[in-house]
């Protein structure tokens, strides 16, 4: 069973894009377990779900070296670039 | 005339091995004809353009190409692999030289009217540059611009009925040896199952969702075509619970050095070897020591074979796998980048392989693994890694697998066992005045 939170799909949306332009000062792109924070109570495939979800309704993009994948809010910092640079 | 001088590049060449720079001077060359008439969708020269960022870097000691970025096809997160070059006014013919993966079909069956397709395609839109294939299995096409990427996604999809693979934090293309196909030592349908697979787990392909990479492969046996064991996350090895089935006369056959029973199926004949010996080239190598050849007759221990196909694949017209066949699944093997190369360890020693109920036994096994690792796993943490650090007792825990001779690989080199409350009976409590009456203040 998934939390109230991640079952309603505005306030979780909502949840992580706060949650992600709170960081924006210092980052813009994520590991998937970031997100689990935003859900502590939610299993990691269904947090995945809504993350992904998110990327198709383009507020979220995937940043990816070839061998891991990050997420970001759309158009938010560097967009190709080396991991961990900014 | 080459387009950029490439005298460091030019060395690779001189050895007695195929060269890649010989291929890509080819290919730049080819572009540059055009005879065929491809109306170039990137620019013309970009193959020569690599071969000159390469030439740098050579010079220069120093990769010339950005680690990563944001490129893929819509609702995908893997199967494209942002590549770009940071010398983008020395070479603008590879500012953007991205690589697709495209999922290969199982047991890479295809027709060469297929691979025309696909290569007519790669030059019209690409680089005209692959790899047939990367280490995951894949057909890698190198190197193409940003807006061709979804062209050539909506051409394999539609028009070739085909899928880009796995990239990034994905479940990588699954990747199996033909076995059944055409393999008479196949203990389960390869293709069959990493098929299934491959559509079961689609999201798990295309969204990303794990800490890291995840890969499966298929060997129909454990002769391991694939490598499943030494390349995969988790290793899918076909084997048998029964007897090896033994044809004496066969083996007789060998003995006697009959033309028509070559060892090794007449693999290595290149060279004389002598006359056949049962005892140097079969028993003597079994390596737990469980044959014998006396009076004509070969016997196997078979509760003490490893089903390591050694003396299967020596003498193939006498010896077949058993009957009653499964797999066993291995986790955790991976590439040296932490801690060093790992192979997979045994998790499963036998299993059986069930079309007919969509594999239950097999993706339970699998779903299990995966909710611990995405729970536990850390930020790029392999699984072969989490089981280093939580130990390979937590993964049996995890998917509730009672632990067996066959998990032993060495015996225990640390001599503390702590127990759990539910592991011992009567648990932690104790019934002090029941003790009392034994034992005395
Ligand atoms: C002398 C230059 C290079 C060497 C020695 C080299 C070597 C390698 C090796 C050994 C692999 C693993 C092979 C495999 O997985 O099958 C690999 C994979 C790869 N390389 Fe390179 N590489 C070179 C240049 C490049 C360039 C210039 C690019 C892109 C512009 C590139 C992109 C890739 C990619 C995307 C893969 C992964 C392919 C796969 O899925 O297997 N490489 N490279
Ligand atoms: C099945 C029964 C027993 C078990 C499992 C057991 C287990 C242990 C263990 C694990 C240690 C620590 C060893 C070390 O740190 O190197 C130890 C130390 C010790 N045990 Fe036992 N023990 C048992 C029975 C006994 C009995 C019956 C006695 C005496 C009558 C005894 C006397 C000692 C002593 C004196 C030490 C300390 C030795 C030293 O410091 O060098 N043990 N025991
Ligand atoms: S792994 Fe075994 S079954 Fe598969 S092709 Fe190789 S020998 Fe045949
Ligand atoms: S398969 Fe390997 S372990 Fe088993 S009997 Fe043959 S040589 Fe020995």
């Amino acid at each position: 069973m998934s939390s109230d939170l991640l079952n309603d799909k505005e306030a979780a949306q909502k949840a992580v894009v706060d949650w992600l332009e709170k960081k924006a000062g210092s980052k813009t792109k994520f590991y998937i377990k970031d997100f689990y924070k935003i859900f502590p109570d939610d299993k990691p495939r269904e947090i995945k779900k809504v993350v992904n979800k998110m990327v198709e309704n383009e507020i979220l993009e995937f940043w990816s070296s070839g061998s891991t994948t990050m997420y970001g809010l759309k158009g938010a910092g560097i967009q190709h670039s080396s991991e961990g640079e900014e | 005339m080459a387009k950029h001088e490439t005298p460091l590049l030019d060395e690779l060449e001189s050895g007695p091995w195929p060269s890649f720079v010989s291929d890509l001077k080819q290919q730049a060359e080819v572009r540059a004809k055009n005879e065929k008439g491809v109306e170039f969708q990137i620019p013309q020269d970009c193959v020569d353009d690599l071969l000159g960022v390469l030439e740098l870097s050579y010079k220069h000691g120093r990769t010339h190409w950005k680690h990563g970025g944001i490129v893929g096809v819509f609702g995908y997160g893997g199967g494209v692999i942002g590549r770009y070059c940071d010398q983008p006014k020395l070479f603008p013919g590879v500012e953007h030289f991205h690589t697709m993966r495209v999922n290969q079909p199982c047991g890479k069956y295809y027709s060469t009217e297929y691979l025309r397709k696909l290569t007519d395609l790669w030059d019209f839109r690409g680089s005209g540059v692959t790899n047939m294939h990367g280490a995951t299995g894949d057909i890698i096409l190198l190197g193409t611009t940003t807006p061709q990427l979804e062209e050539v996604f909506w051409t394999l999809t539609h028009d070739f009925n085909q899928d880009l693979g796995g990239s990034g934090s994905n479940l990588r293309t699954p990747a199996d040896c033909l076995g059944q196909s055409r393999c008479e030592y196949a203990c389960y349908d390869t293709s069959a199952l990493c098929h299934f697979l491959t559509n079961e787990y689609q999201d798990e392909l295309h969204r990303p969702a794990f800490p890291y990479k995840f890969k499966f492969k298929f060997d129909g046996c454990p002769n391991c075509c694939v490598a499943s064991i030494a390349r995969s996350d988790m290793s899918f090895i076909g084997t048998w619970k029964d007897d090896i089935r033994i044809d004496q006369d066969a083996v007789n056959k060998y003995v006697e050095n009959d033309p028509a029973y070559p060892a090794n199926a007449g693999a290595h004949k290149g060279k004389d070897w002598g006359p056949f010996d049962i005892e140097k080239e079969v028993t003597g190598l079994c390596p737990t020591g469980c044959m014998k050849f006396e009076n004509k007759k070969l016997t196997i221990d078979n509760a003490n074979c490893t089903r390591c196909m050694h003396c299967i694949n020596v003498m193939p017209r006498a010896l077949k796998v058993g009957k009653e066949t499964g797999l066993s699944i291995l986790c955790g093997a991976k590439a040296p980048i932490l801690d060093g190369a790992q192979m997979g360890s045994l998790l499963v020693p036998f299993i059986e392989v069930n079309p007919d109920n969509d594999y239950e036994e097999i993706t339970e096994v699998i779903e299990n693994v995966w909710d611990w690792w995405m729970e536990e796993g850390k930020n790029r943490e392999r699984l072969g890694e989490l089981i280093m650090r939580q130990g390979f007792q937590k993964l049996l825990e995890v998917t509730g697998i009672e632990a067996m001779p066959q998990h032993v690989a060495y015996p225990r080199t640390n001599p503390y066992i702590f127990w759990k409350e539910d592991e011992v009976t009567g648990g932690w409590e104790r019934d002090v005045e029941e003790y009392r009456k034994h034992h005395l203040r």
